[in-house]
């Protein structure tokens, strides 16, 4: 019996590959991918990507320096400002839609809905759909991240109060604590490091995704690299390119550190 | 104070955790209820705060059937009684001295209880309480920190500070060594005896139930195999509480 184990995992390792080959196989095929020119054709893309964009003289004029930084600053505040409205908001509807502190299943559910619905439609989609109602406007970019951030968050929070143990709300009940009470004193602190961890986290994530966003709603630091690069301005972009890829590293580091200091 | 009268429950998938039990418990009394896992105790003790509701029969905390107590009036019987739990369920992010406060919650108004204060007398009293456990130098540490009979006495300690009349423990000593295990007895044996605080105390330790308890509740299958003091617990009778177990092994 032991040795048909061995065998049929190495048959299920065997089989795994050759699916995979397989199925990788038939799609470019079926593409008309060609992976050989597609593999060596990447490093002469990066060549002219490194041509082009490298900043050079005309990009380090302080006034326009102090721009890219002005325009960023704001696109900064939009993100943060955004996500955490969000988190408030996803904090409330993941309480009223946990199995554990639910009130009733017709409010979980309809909770659960609207966090799907909000999740699953992508960032990019709703920044056009608002786009309609709400012009190229700042707070049409705002609303598109809250959207996004509000489905997303919603549904970690509601499994992180999921899983936070029932020990805690079982001792509150019993010593006569009522709803609000073991939710603010029993829940609340239980899951409030992992709470703070996705809120960075999300921040760090609306960050990046604010630069797409605003190309497409023709605001902040988005608008002011797609300005650049439709003007074939290619080594302004790139220092605005820089200068996203600088922020959101130094947000990310500042973020892991602050979670070090929580735990 | 205490009286089950003909107490069944039957869970929602058909399995019946409790059968027609009756029994009285008097002030300051220490009694242990044994019996095999699956027996039904933790549904028993539950029953008594409500915790989970009861299919049939009454309980009667002094004049009150808590079975039929409302939601405002159930706030009031359950915080007179505490409940120390086999995982201690203490907030372990919080510190030793906020999770004993918790014991006020009952008393308190929601805005307040959610907010956090507590007056300067229930601050007094958490500490005091904290000093009567052992736990004066461990007042600020976070629970997380602590060991697990520290754990527990930090437990017992909010279960004081709810100025209960009956205390109901779920198995205080099953996650605990020896020694913490007698520690943690000693204390519950000296809040009935000193206190006059009835104790109620699911045991798997037969052992211990016989040297610590005045009464003990022997209960299989749901229902009460004897009840009377450790002194008439023969061996035949054990074996009887315990005759599924056996099996098992």
């Amino acid at each position: 019996m032991a040795t048909d184990i061995f065998k049929k995992r190495r048959i299920h390792m065997v089989l795994f590959f050759a699916v995979f080959t397989g199925l990788y196989v038939f799609f470019s095929q079926q593409l008309n991918f060609n992976s050989a020119t597609a593999f060596t054709q990447i490093p002469s893309g990066f060549a002219w990507l490194g041509a082009n964009f490298w900043p050079n003289y005309t990009t380090t004029a302080p006034e326009f320096l102090l721009n890219i930084i002005r325009v960023l600053l704001r696109t900064v505040i939009i993100a943060v400002a955004s996500t955490t409205t969000a988190s408030a908001f996803a904090l409330i509807a993941a309480v009223f839609g946990s199995n554990k502190t639910g009130i009733h299943w017709t409010i979980k559910y309809i909770v659960r809905i609207i966090a799907m619905v909000f999740r699953n439609i992508p960032l990019i989609a709703w920044a056009l759909i608002l786009l309609f109602s709400f012009r190229q406007n700042e707070f049409t970019g705002f609303l598109a991240l809250f959207f996004g951030t509000f489905g997303y968050l919603t549904r970690s929070f509601t499994e992180i109060i999921d899983e936070s143990g029932d020990g805690v709300i079982e001792a509150l009940k019993s010593t006569g604590a009522t709803y609000f009470q073991i939710v603010f004193q029993g829940v609340f602190p239980m899951i409030s490091s992992q709470l703070v961890s996705w809120v960075l986290f999300m921040i760090e994530s609306n960050i990046r995704e604010s630069a797409l966003v605003g190309m497409l709603t023709g605001t902040g630091i988005g608008q002011m690299f797609n300005f650049f690069f439709s003007g074939f301005r290619y080594p302004m972009a790139g220092m605005v390119l820089l200068f996203i890829i600088i922020t959101v590293i130094g947000l990310e580091m500042l973020s892991n550190k602050i979670r070090r200091l929580l735990l | 104070m205490l009286q089950l009268q003909q107490v069944s429950k039957t869970y929602d998938n058909g399995k019946t955790a409790l059968q027609d039990i009756s029994f009285k418990v008097s002030k300051g009394d220490f009694v242990s209820i044994i019996g095999p896992s699956g027996a039904g105790k933790s549904t028993l003790l539950r029953t008594i705060n409500q915790m989970i509701p009861v299919s049939d029969g009454q309980i009667l905390f002094h004049e009150d059937d808590v079975t039929r107590a409302n939601r405002k009036k159930l706030r009031t019987v359950r915080r007179r009684m505490g409940m120390i739990f086999q995982h201690y369920n203490l907030v372990t992010r919080m510190t030793a001295v906020e999770n004993v406060l918790h014991g006020r919650l009952g008393y308190k108004s929601t805005i307040s209880g959610v907010m956090g204060r507590y007056t300067e007398e229930e601050k007094k009293k958490a500490f005091e309480l904290l000093g009567q456990v052992g736990l004066e130098e461990f007042v600020y540490t976070r629970c997380d920190q602590l060991s697990g009979g520290q754990k527990q006495r930090v437990g017992i300690a909010r279960a004081l500070m709810q100025e209960p009349e009956l205390i109901l423990c779920d198995e205080p000593i099953a996650s605990l060594d020896p020694k913490s295990s007698k520690v943690v007895m000693d204390y519950l044996k000296s809040i009935a005896k000193d206190m006059g605080i009835t104790c109620l105390v699911n045991l798997h330790q037969v052992d211990v139930a016989m040297d610590y308890s005045d009464r003990i509740i022997g209960v299989s299958g749901g229902k009460v195999l004897f009840d009377g003091p450790p002194s008439e617990l023969t061996p035949e009778i054990l074996s009887e509480i315990y005759k599924s177990e056996d099996l098992l092994v």
